[in-house]
């Protein structure tokens, strides 16, 4: 008798933040938008990416935004057999410390590679932004980075 | 736009969405089930207690005083007693309710527990205790298992309940 069995449903709890980003992560994502890589100056002249607003080490202001990228090398990375919904590819991929040309600080992103033997440290990539009318100034505007010169 | 790479004109990205979602796959179990299918032919479902004799709407299964199985199943009126009462004056985001509107604890007939339900159909001042309701359901075709079948309570016309009637359900 179905009246006995116990009903389920599907239910979806979320809020709505939308947090204030600053200056210089306001300038990144601004530049993510722009199609641009974008780290910041430390105070000893090392180029900071993600940009900080203090400087990691002296804790002192960061300077001038200067750009890096397109391309860098894979510090380190995990493959991803199977992506989740909120992950950025909805097929396998690695996740991967990218160190962008130019910066001395890595970056978190997604490599699309194809497969897990496509990758290794120390392999350079490069990055694939959406398509320009998709951007809207967030990590996810880099849609991933790419083997540098092929695959994917 | 002289170059379309660019979103200059947009100006600089001040803020990010960073919405915190949750899925879940929700079950009520076996009792509410019984309530949300009453619900779905437009009556209000509840359950006794075979020990004191209460009756409970949504029941949860059990008697929270005797802790015995609530197994029999009992219809409700369609109007009840309103035993107390809110009225929400200050908006907030996601809400879709015109204010002032009036949240109210509502005393099925037939029922030992109040029930929250919204009140329409009548000035947010002129609310009171022991006013008489009905419910007003959406149209047979929108029923569903769900809260959402209620639209509202409203006035029925009857004479306020005395507070003795209600007075231990406060
Ligand atoms: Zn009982």
């Amino acid at each position: 008798m179905p009246d006995s069995e116990a009903l389920h449903a599907s239910h979806r709890l979320e809020y709505p933040y939308s947090r204030s980003v600053g200056p210089v992560i306001g300038a990144f994502l601004t530049g993510l938008r722009d199609g641009r890589l974008l780290g910041v100056k430390g105070s000893n002249g090392s180029v900071i990416v993600p940009p900080t607003e203090y400087d990691p080490t002296t804790g002192d202001d960061t300077g001038d935004m200067v750009d890096v990228g397109p391309g860098g090398v894979v510090e380190s990375w995990a493959w991803v057999s199977h992506p989740l919904p909120k992950h950025p590819l909805t097929t396998p991929f690695a996740w991967a410390l990218v160190r962008l040309d130019g910066a001395d600080t890595a970056l978190l992103h997604a490599v699309d590679s194809g497969g897990p033997d496509e990758l290794a440290t120390g392999d350079r990539v490069t990055v694939r932004f959406r398509p320009a009318a998709e951007r809207i100034g967030a990590m996810a505007d880099i849609e991933a980075f790419v083997p540098e010169g092929g695959a994917a | 736009m002289a170059d379309p790479t660019t979103t200059e004109d947009l100006g600089p990205v001040t803020t990010l969405a960073t919405p915190i979602r949750l899925d879940f796959e929700f079950t009520p179990g076996v009792a509410q089930s019984r309530f949300l299918r009453g619900l779905e032919q437009g009556k209000f479902m509840g359950q006794r207690c075979p020990t004191c004799g209460k009756v409970y709407v949504p029941s949860r299964g059990s008697c929270p005083t005797d802790g015995v199985p609530t197994t029999e199943d009992v219809a409700l009126a369609n109007v009840g007693t309103v035993t107390t009462y809110c009225v929400v004056n200050v908006p907030f985001a996601g809400q879709s309710i015109e204010i002032p509107y009036i949240c109210a604890q509502v005393l099925l007939d037939g029922a030992n527990i109040s029930f929250m339900g919204l009140i329409q159909e009548i000035p947010a001042d002129q609310i009171r205790m022991g006013m008489r309701v009905e419910a007003v359901w959406v149209e047979p075709d929108q029923l569903t298992p769900s809260l959402e079948s209620v639209r509202y309570f409203r006035p029925n016309g009857e004479p306020d309940a005395d507070y003795e009637t209600y007075k231990e359900y406060l």
